[in-house]
């Protein structure tokens, strides 16, 4: 008996570490960013100044809170038709043939390629192709970045929304088969309204994997610390100014990038929370 | 012909030497040739794996959804080869009801009932769609249940109310056949007994197939019943006459209960 | 009549045109991996001989001269191969145990509002962008307790990465396996805590050892996090106190530095087949214990 007590202790006791772990992570995150959002106050967060010269330092988020998002919305419009296919193709036209299998083990593989390959990738690759075609002229940028970006969060978009496709009964499919539905509407009257939230969350959670993504990102984007105005134009993301500019960062400058990452760990945690919910609630 | 069929003047469906294989080795339905009565109930009757489902699915020809299934002969709905009408179109001219009461759960009942004509792209007027929607539910004694509640999806409604549903469902399009595959086997005593009276009343504008592993339901409510055995079909006749004198001994035997 | 089977020939038009966009989009999604893998194939097995992984890394002469004599460049990527494996060896040891742990209980307190509370914490665990672990890691561990980078600054922050990974996949595992089992293990008068080494791990072990394996394969990309906590090292390092090398560390050197070129296309393919193993090797285990 007292073992068992003695069991459920530990059991308790441990469980208790990732809540400390996480609520450690916020206060650390909180307390390094304290001396940014007490020199700057909540202007932090929507100037775009980011100006490192000693005596006049100066720092504001906006221009990586805008380079982060335009670059993650722009990546989940581009993953949005290609995942959809994919988890229609898998889950509906080809379920359970081996090539969708085959089709399957690919799009896995893509969740197992280093983020820095597909920075790589980004650099050698899909840059130069990008200057060829004239789109930009160094190659650099939200296009760009955002492209390799969608391609990195395809599987999360893909295996969530194929579970979820191949979830709807068959029966209701039959049902729209029997009333002379052909496959299409079957798909856009039955499969899609059944699935969109599991299809929605699925979307929301890559979204937060791009938001997060940094070396792909520090590595295509061109690192320019303004809010950018096309497409086309280079920018910088939350997650890649940390990364670059943390090496040589103390004082202010540090607290100002705990402070943007702080925003960033907010902000993912909102993403993510609300994917989770949609789901939980779904299911 | 040695087997017990029963000839039917001026069927609405005819099927000729009818094979459906599910692997393309063993027949689920073997040799099956029936002609099926207008404007009555047609009861398939046969212990659980016999093909009478499978036979069903092989006349709004639902077996072409899955390439693997091999159907071979003929079957006609009103003397047309139906295998030379567009899966479109005939099933649309076939309703059908399934075993478990599957309304469209995204869809309120209202959109429900006229689903056929919105999946089939049919543009209608406001009046129109509210004459079809009152129309098919009353014909399934659920207009005055839920007449207040149209726009409610249809899985608020119980069991038997969601199975009326989906019967009003195929009934829109006003379809010559209406297709039911053991549709009561979810439902309560109370339940069966308003859909079987529903089957009752529909059958003098519409030709029944009904599948059914009960055989009270069949000698309740059909007009000619068919017994599968083995994906044989076996016997086929007045359903009066099959429950008071059965021909093959098979059908004897799974009537008097010593199989099924 | 006939308009009805007019509009039926161009739904079944739209029908097949909605098949092929299918296809064709599933065809352009699964490119990039083939383009990304024959890539670094193509330019990347030269540089795999011995010395890549028995030497550490060259410097910038000693490349700049092999390159413009036309030669592979020499040396290998041992100090990050050596760091990978023991900061990964740390990370693994900081959290299997915890992360089975919590799993475990997360598995036998389904319903308390508190065990929610910590399925919740951990999900959203899994979502922080390892950038911010980095961060977190650096604050925790580079300025409290190694006072300066170290191999246990990486360590923790993949540690922290891999825990709530280790702790779901703990729990979908265990949920699978039949209550009879443990039951019948209580109905024998085992203690509790026996029940979960003798009964509950061995019998849940591959689909365990699927999920471990799996968060490794994620954490060993990683490069972010390192740049802020193991910066990178010259030299083989064991020390855990002091700065490390990883692989993916050396593929950024190698990617900042003109002369490494041909050196970053075979990293990344020894990386890349590192963690295409590991997947594989689970999904193995995965599909025997199905059986």
């Amino acid at each position: 008996m007292k073992s068992e007590k003695l069991t459920k202790v530990i059991l308790f006791l441990s469980s208790l570490t990732i809540l400390l772990v996480a609520s450690g992570m916020i206060y650390s995150l909180a307390g390094g960013s304290v001396l940014a959002f007490k020199t700057f106050g909540i202007k932090f967060i929507y100037t775009s100044v980011w100006n490192p010269t000693e005596g006049s330092e100066n720092y504001g988020a906006l221009a990586f809170i805008a380079g982060t998002i335009i670059t993650s919305v722009f990546a989940l419009l581009v993953c949005l038709p290609l995942a959809l296919s994919t988890a229609l193709f898998i889950g509906e036209y080809y379920r359970d043939k081996p090539v969708s299998r085959i089709v399957g083990t690919m799009v896995d593989l893509l969740a197992g390629i280093p983020s820095i390959v597909y920075g790589l990738w980004g650099f050698y690759v899909l840059r130069p192709l990008i200057v060829d075609l004239g789109l930009s002229p160094q190659g650099y940028g939200i296009f760009t970045s955002g492209i390799v970006l969608a391609i990195m969060i395809i599987p999360y978009a893909t295996s969530i929304s194929t579970e979820i496709i191949k979830m709807v009964p068959n029966d209701l499919k039959e049902a729209a088969y029997s009333l002379g539905a052909t496959r299409l509407e079957v798909i856009t009257n039955v499969l899609i309204p059944n699935a969109r939230s599991g299809i929605f969350a699925s979307f929301i959670l890559a979204f937060g994997r791009a938001l997060g993504e940094t070396m792909a990102v520090t590595m295509l984007i061109g690192n320019a610390n303004v809010v950018p105005e096309s497409l086309f134009a280079t920018g910088n993301t939350m997650a890649s100014v940390i990364a670059n500019q943390f090496g040589e960062a103390d004082g202010l400058k540090l607290s100002s990038l705990i402070a943007i990452g702080l925003l960033l760990f907010i902000i993912t945690a909102l993403i993510n929370a609300a994917g989770k919910f949609i789901i939980k609630r779904f299911s | 012909m040695d087997k017990p069929i029963v000839d039917i003047k001026d069927p609405v469906l005819r099927i000729e030497n009818l094979h459906v294989s599910y692997d393309g080795i063993k027949n689920s339905v073997t040799d099956v040739s029936a002609s099926v009565k207008k404007h009555a109930i047609t009861a398939i009757m046969g212990p659980s794996g016999c093909g009478k489902s499978t036979l069903l699915r092989a006349i709004n020809r639902m077996h072409d959804l899955y390439p693997q299934i091999k159907t071979t002969g003929k079957i006609f709905l009103n003397g047309d080869d139906i295998s030379s009408i567009s899966n479109i179109v005939l099933r649309r001219k076939i309703g059908m009801v399934f075993q478990r009461p599957n309304p469209f759960p995204t869809m309120s009942i209202y959109d429900n009932v006229i689903a056929g004509y919105k999946l089939n792209g049919f543009s209608l007027k406001k009046h129109e769609r509210d004459e079809i929607v009152e129309k098919s539910l009353t014909d399934v004694s659920l207009w005055n249940e839920v007449k207040d509640a149209l726009n409610k999806k249809g899985t608020f409604l119980s069991g038997g109310q969601q199975q009326r549903l989906c019967i009003a469902r195929a009934l829109a399009f006003q379809p010559d056949v209406i297709l039911l595959d053991e549709p009561t086997s979810a439902l309560d005593p109370i339940a069966t007994a308003k859909i079987e009276d529903l089957l009752l009343e529909l059958k003098d504008k519409y030709s029944i197939v009904l599948v059914t592993h009960n055989m009270a339901q069949a000698a309740r409510i059909s007009n000619f019943s068919m017994f599968m055995y083995l994906g044989e079909l076996v016997e086929y006749g007045r359903t009066k006459d099959m429950f008071t004198k059965p021909v093959d001994k098979r059908t004897e035997e799974y009537l008097t209960g010593k199989f099924g | 009549m006939t308009d009805i089977i007019k509009t039926g020939n161009i739904r079944a038009a739209k029908n097949k045109a909605f098949a092929w966009i299918v296809a064709i989009l599933s065809f352009i999604t699964i490119f990039p991996i083939v383009l990304i893998i024959s890539k670094l194939i193509i330019n990347g097995y030269k540089q795999i001989n011995l010395a890549f992984f028995t030497q550490v890394g060259p410097d910038t002469m000693e490349a700049m001269t092999a390159v413009s004599g036309g030669h592979v460049i020499p040396g290998g990527i041992l100090n990050g191969i050596a760091g990978t494996l023991l900061m990964v060896l740390l990370a693994s040891v900081m959290a299997i145990p915890l992360g089975v742990i919590i799993g475990v209980y997360l598995y036998e307190n389904t319903t308390k509002r508190y065990a929610a509370v910590v399925r919740d914490v951990s999900d959203v665990m899994q979502g922080v962008p390892s950038i911010v672990l980095g961060l977190i890691s650096y604050l925790w561990v580079v300025k409290h307790v190694t006072h300066g980078y170290s191999a246990l600054a990486g360590a923790s922050a993949l540690g922290i990465m891999m825990l709530p990974l280790i702790i779901r996949s703990t729990e979908e595992t265990l949920k699978m396996i039949p209550v009879s089992i443990k039951e019948a293990g209580f109905a024998l008068g085992v203690p509790y805590h026996k029940i979960i080494l003798r009964v509950l791990i061995p019998t849940g072990f591959s689909g365990l050892s699927t999920g471990i394996l799996l968060a490794i394969s994620r954490v060993i990309g990683e490069t972010a996090p390192l740049m802020l906590t193991a910066l990178g090292s010259r030299m083989v390092n064991l020390n855990i106190e002091q700065p490390t090398s990883a692989v993916p560390l050396l593929i950024w050197e190698f990617y900042n530095d003109p002369n490494m070129v041909d050196l970053i296309w075979s990293s990344s393919l020894f990386l890349m087949g590192f963690v295409l193993t590991l997947n594989i090797i689970s999904k193995r285990i995965a599909a025997k214990s199905k059986k």
